[in-house]
């Protein structure tokens, strides 16, 4: 072990392994974990070559052989559970995707929540069995490259000469037996892209191509024998399978931001760099305050983000049992909820890596660093499922809905509950800018305060600016888009006091004492740091005053430094194995160097001692 | 044509080619430049069509031929050694060429070797008779250059250094054209001699056999494996054991060691620096700028052809100008930058080759600013056009994921950015406190002029009433300067006030680097806005032209006002009501500067072929491309192995369970 870390860990107030049980539930559910991840790591059949040396189809070789491997080990394992299978899949992937996964995202899901009984019993059966390997293309050109031989196709439905938007249907592409293309079907790779290497994204072109009644989804919209469409009975429950995936997707910006911590913080213990005071030996390069600024906020962030995650599964679940039994109230705040902290989460996470691997030097841009991968892989976050700015207008739409609401004198509930309490209900509408100043930076629960004011004022900015473009415009439709900009700050700040107040919520209900003083610090740092950040916000709504943000400022720097000891600590508590990492130097041992030099004898350009390309130069230097 | 794109060029309300000239700095460079664009276009072997489809093995191998092409090509035509032309040729193909090291190599030696020197190493190295790496950066050493461990310490009975990796953090590591290709390093090295440490100097050093190529003894070298891009480049570790090099292979225009190991400094220890600084403006001038610019291109052409729904394009969209007219802005406001730059370096050039140092510590500090924040806001902007294009900009076919990891390297390599801030802040505070000395005192001088403003009177208040206001220039450069010397004074009393309370000096600089990196790109910022302004009023004559940058250069400045509102909200410099005006003022200049979005990517003039990007061509084709393209991928040329070996195996075997 790396002295440096050894000495990082004994110094650290508290204990991880309490830590880790608090962000997986339990102490139960972390023995779990571990359990099913030491069945991947000591199972022969899943061991490999580092994929960073391979080609692109080499990966993909690799990536099907797991996934297929896979397959036959949560049967033999009994894993079963969604949580389990998530625990299973992630570790056996070590940041690089599996080309069957969507089936498991996607295609399942889809069928649940849209499959009638029936269908679900036809499929599902085989579907599980992995033996319709499907794909949900949604996206126009979609996920279908070369593994598919069934694609859920959302496709405009059109009977008796008329549109009814979107639908899915089950479509068969390619043969069962030989893998080739049906009749009528054009499909292919759409090529190399940024990440995502070891998944076949496709396209899917269709000629013509005819499918049985029975294979278009129709739990909830059907079309009868004679073309006769019946509706659904809400049109609500088809969002449903988008729902649970931008839960995962909340959970998965946690947890790579938080992988991407881990490393940073790592190698910034291990690495040595400069002086602070001349003559003395080069300090951690986590001594520098401006390393410490770089990265304590993203630590605080992936706690933060973590605990939204956890929070939104646990809604979906509990709003998902209600759905079962016909109650579809809260499912519009949840849709609107889900939309806006997938896409607050995903880019602040998408910006923390890129920080995180910048924060590394040099060795943050080579492979061996891992964090290249986990960037590569988390950026589609932001496009798919979802552009993040198409979630924050969605957002955005419930938030005016409940402004007008409130407006209209009915009161709103949920987390947009604060938007009763607008001084413009109360009081006199155009006095906006009149809050009461009593922040106290050192409460947790003041600061959630400070950031409910700051979405309150925000939220109703871009209302009264929407309600004054559509006296000036003719269309709502311009009208909005004319302040779409005003309506995705507003989006942003309403997640941001979210997070913020999940948070604080998660640092009171925590018992062990050790453990709260240090979620509490971060906490406090999270809540701080983006006041510091959006200053302009809190003082322009005279949140807070003049005097107050530059008692932030300093109060961010004493955090910074009380957080120091335990950085390394904190990031031992996500509990990622190396394995997983992908990573030399994030290694848990901080060994770097020495791995370091080892990787990168590994590199194909090294297997000859002088490259082929050495007769270009022969060739050169007697010409020139 | 498609038709989406044509129609944004009707009716234009500036002359594109005009714009182009000045870009290029007149019409005969835009001619000149066409002219070898032509011929490189013409060069099949210089076609860049397959580069997202190759292996690191084979982009490598690819980039040697195509320096190899160019510069036969070069050779016929006469064009020489640092020519436009080869300016343009290197432009053409994106850079995407070996032995770009090489010429550092060869230009460190020309400005740090004797005359003596570069009269024996320069022929060879343009005869490519050597080629040539420049090897500071250690394992365990970065931008920090007192920090490398490699040593060279001279033997008075061989008259030899003796040059050596002590550690394994020593190992030389990154340097580019290492890996593979060169047959000698530049070392950076802590020189030793009769039993003293002089600090770092630079040694040549053989490292392959010009016969066979093969390493010479007790040289240990290879590439440092895949990267996040750059996968051209053949960045390489290099370990010396006890590698015995003559005395003459020290570099010794500004220090050298004689026979008897005695120690001659001939010059000031910044002289070291200057290397870095020319390769800073060059980093600016062709691997940060002129991303930026083509990540505008792809993503504003694709946002006109690119429909969310029948009625409007999603350039339309509010919220989509937000996100690329402002890189837009940057990409011009850039370039001016990127100029002005060059030029401040020219003309001090001359003057600390002849050993006059008075400007290099604004050049230094000036260089190290900019380089660091217009990396980072680049690498920003690029990631943020990449994501404007939505799933397509995930491709590689769109060409914004390699402008994206080519111009995030430049963050970190040549200086890490944070440190650069850092040395840019020295020189603001010294250049700060020097204003404060008493008027008669002997060692107050005038100011550099990119920090004169320092003393220039400033007002309190901002005067603006209107959102118009917020349109003039003087105004929003006022701004800019007056929170810059805010931050700056606020950074200064932070450190003494700390200073006074009994911290030490480098504990109370530690304890402060945040503010002074605050204050720095609030300085950068202001030095970029008043350039930028300075190059329009020069466009007098062309009013159409200044218009349309005018909008540009105030939207740049209002997107940094409102982006970095607490700064001025903060002293009440700007109110509430102020910061509301600045933003309709923004908001007005997207709608603006939309009508005018694709010429002023037009003008920036890259072909096609250069672009290499499926979204963003001319003629505004990109879905029929995007599926061409698609189709030469190997994965659909070369069939599915995975498929016999796994997934059919994998599906009868279910079957059979079923």
């Amino acid at each position: 072990m790396n002295q440096d870390l050894q000495k990082e860990r004994a110094g650290a107030s508290f204990n991880p392994e309490l830590l880790t049980n608090v962000l997986d539930g339990s102490p139960e559910n972390t023995r779990r974990r571990r359990e099913i991840e030491n069945l991947i790591l000591k199972d022969p059949d899943f061991q490999h070559e580092n994929l960073n040396f391979l080609s692109r189809s080499q990966r993909y070789e690799v990536a099907v052989k797991k996934s297929a491997t896979m397959v036959e080990k949560m049967r033999k394992f009994g894993i079963a559970d969604p949580d389990e299978i998530l625990w299973f899949k992630k570790l056996h992937l070590v940041n690089f995707v599996e080309p069957v996964g969507l089936n498991y995202s996607m295609f399942i899901p889809t069928l649940l929540n849209q499959g009638t009984t029936a269908q679900q019993e036809k499929w599902l059966h085989s579907s599980k069995g992995l033996e319709i390997i499907g794909t949900y293309a949604q996206t126009e050109m979609g996920h279908v490259g070369k593994t598919s031989n069934h694609a859920i196709v959302l496709a405009q439905l059109i009977t008796q000469g008329k549109c009814y938007g979107l639908h899915a249907f089950i479509v068969p592409i390619r043969e069962l037996g030989t893998h080739k293309p049906l009749p009528g079907i054009t499909v292919g790779d759409i090529g190399p892209k940024f990440g995502y290497d070891e998944m076949d994204n496709g396209y899917l072109k269709m000629d013509s191509y005819r499918i049985p009644r029975e294979n278009m989804l129709m739990k909830h919209a059907q079309v009868k024998p004679d073309g006769t469409y019946v509706k659904p009975l809400s049109n609500k429950l088809t969002y449903g399978t988008m729902v649970f995936i931008r839960a995962v997707l909340v959970g998965e910006s946690a947890r790579c931001l938080s992988k991407a911590c881990t490393i940073a913080i790592r190698y910034s213990a291990v690495r040595h760099q400069s002086e602070i005071k001349p003559g003395e030996p080069e300090p951690q390069i986590l001594d520098y305050q401006t390393q410490q600024y770089k990265l304590f906020p993203l630590l605080a962030t992936a706690y933060a983000f973590q605990f939204v995650g956890a929070y939104m599964k646990e809604t979906y679940h509990r709003i998902n049992e209600d759905i079962g039994h016909g109650d579809l109230s809260e499912l519009p705040e949840l849709h609107a909820l889900t939309a806006g902290l997938k896409a607050f989460t995903s880019w602040t996470t998408n910006t923390a890596i890129e920080a995180c691997r910048m924060a590394c030097g040099g060795h943050g841009y080579s492979h061996c660093s891992g964090l290249p991968n986990i960037y590569v892989n988390f950026t589609p976050t932001c496009t798919f499922e979802g552009e993040n700015t198409v979630m924050m207008l969605q957002t955005a739409r419930f938030l005016m809905k409940s402004y007008d609401q409130v407006h209209s004198g009915k009161l709103v509930c949920g987390m947009v509950s604060y938007l009763n309490d607008l001084p413009s209900q109360r009081i006199q509408p155009q006095q906006v800018a009149v809050w009461p100043t009593v922040v106290d930076i050192n409460s947790p629960d003041s600061l959630t305060e400070a950031y409910k004011l700051r979405a309150a004022r925000l939220v109703e900015i871009a209302a009264k600016n929407l309600q004054t473009e559509v006296i000036h415009r003719k269309s709502k439709e311009v009208a909005w888009n004319l302040t779409s900009i005003d309506l995705v700050r507003a989006s942003e700040a309403h997640c941001h006091y979210v997070a913020v107040k999940l948070f604080t919520e998660k640092v009171l209900q925590i018992q062990e004492k050790s453990i709260q003083a240090v979620l509490r610090r971060l906490c406090l740092l999270y809540s701080l740091y983006g006041i510091s950040q959006n200053a302009g916000d809190f003082l322009q709504g005279s949140i807070m005053t003049e005097s107050q943000i530059t008692q932030v400022n300093e109060r961010i720097k004493e955090l910074l430094t009380a957080i120091r000891p335990d950085a390394v600590a904190l990031v031992d508590a996500f509990d990622f194995q190396d394995v997983t990492l992908g990573s030399v130097l994030g290694r848990y041992d901080g060994n770097v160097y020495e791995n370091l030099f080892e990787w990168a004898k590994k590199s194909p350009l090294n297997k000859t001692e002088v490259h082929e390309s050495y007769k270009h130069l022969k060739s050169l230097q007697s010409k020139l | 044509m498609h038709p989406d794109i044509e129609s944004e060029r009707h009716s234009p309300s500036f002359n594109v080619e005009e714009l182009t000239n000045i870009l290029d700095g007149d019409a005969q460079n835009t001619a000149l430049r066409r002219k070898v664009e032509s011929i490189i276009h013409g060069e099949p072997e210089l076609s860049l069509k397959d580069n997202y489809f190759m292996t690191q093995n084979e982009r490598y191998e690819a980039a040697v031929k195509k320096k190899f092409h160019i510069l036969m090509l070069a050779h016929r035509l006469g064009w020489s050694e640092g020519s436009r032309e080869l300016q343009y040729a290197s432009r053409s193909v994106s850079g995407d060429l070996s032995f770009g090291i090489h010429q550092i190599f060869q230009k460190t030696i020309r400005s740090l070797g004797s005359e003596e020197q570069i009269a024996k190493w320069d022929p060879l190295c343009s005869k490519f008779q050597i080629l040539g790496t420049y090897a500071q950066t250690e394992m365990g050493h970065g931008t920090y250059l007192q920090g490398l461990e490699t040593e060279a310490t001279y033997d008075a009975a061989t008259q030899e250094f003796v040059v050596h990796s002590p550690t394994m953090t020593a190992i030389k590591w990154w340097p580019g054209d290492l890996g593979r290709s060169a047959t000698h390093a530049l070392v950076q090295a802590q020189l030793i001699c009769s039993g003293a440490r002089q600090g770092m100097h630079a040694f040549i050093v053989p490292i392959r056999s010009l016969d066979d190529h093969s390493p010479l003894p007790g040289i240990t070298i290879g590439d440092i494996g895949p990267k996040m891009d750059f996968e051209h480049t053949d960045n390489g570790f290099l370990k010396l054991d006890h590698v015995r090099i003559p005395r003459e292979n020290m570099l010794n225009r500004f220090a050298k060691v004689l026979p008897d190991g005695a120690y001659v400094k001939l010059g000031v220890p910044q002289t070291n620096y200057l290397s870095m600084v020319v390769v800073r403006v060059e980093v600016l001038l062709d691997e940060v700028i002129p991303l930026l610019q083509k990540a505008c291109i792809i993503a504003i052409r694709y946002s006109v052809i690119r429909r969310h729904d029948p009625e409007a394009k999603v350039l339309d969209y509010q919220t989509q100008q937000q996100k690329l007219l402002p890189p837009l802005a940057m990409a011009y406001a850039f370039h001016f930058v990127g100029n002005h730059l060059l030029e401040f370096f020219r003309s001090s050039y001359s003057l600390i080759l002849n050993r006059d140092f008075t400007l290099l510590p604004e050049l230094h500090a000036l260089s190290a600013g900019l380089k660091a924040m217009l990396s980072d806001l680049c690498t920003q902007a690029v990631e943020q056009c990449r994501r404007a294009c939505g799933g397509h900009g995930y491709s590689k076919l769109s060409g914004l994921p390699s402008l994206l990891t080519r111009v995030t390297a430049s963050c970190t390599y040549e200086g890490e950015n944070t440190v650069l801030y850092l040395q840019t802040a020295r020189f603001l505070i010294k250049s700060y406190l020097n204003t404060q000395k008493s008027p008669g005192s002997a060692s107050k001088g005038s100011l550099p002029q990119s920090v004169a403003y320092l003393t220039a009177p400033d007002l309190a208040r901002c005067p603006a009433q209107t959102a118009a206001d917020f349109l003039r220039p003087e105004l929003y450069t006022a701004a800019w300067a007056h929170v810059a010397v805010r931050l700056i004074k606020d950074s200064v009393h932070h450190l003494q006030t700390l200073r006074q309370a009994g911290a030490d000096e480098h504990d109370a600089w530690n304890q402060t680097t945040v503010i002074h990196i605050q204050a720095t790109k609030a300085h950068l910022h202001y030095v970029t806005v008043k350039i930028f302004t300075e190059a329009l009023e020069k466009l007098e004559s062309q009013p159409a032209i200044q218009q349309v940058l005018r909008r540009l250069c105030d939207l740049y400045a209002l997107h940094g006002i409102l982006t970095n509102a607490g700064d001025f909200l903060h002293d009440g410099f700007l109110s509430g009501a102020q910061i509301d005006m600045a933003r309709k003022a923004y908001l007005d200049l997207l709608r603006l500067i939309r009508k005018d979005a694709i010429l002023l990517t037009d003008a920036f003039d890259f072909t096609d072929q250069c672009l290499n990007s499926a979204l963003g061509c001319y003629d505004g084709h990109a879905y029929e491309r995007l599926f061409q393209w698609a189709q030469r991928s190997p994965t659909n040329t070369e069939g599915n192995p995975a498929y016999e070996k796994y997934i059919r195996p994998l599906l009868q075997g279910q079957r059979a369970r079923l």
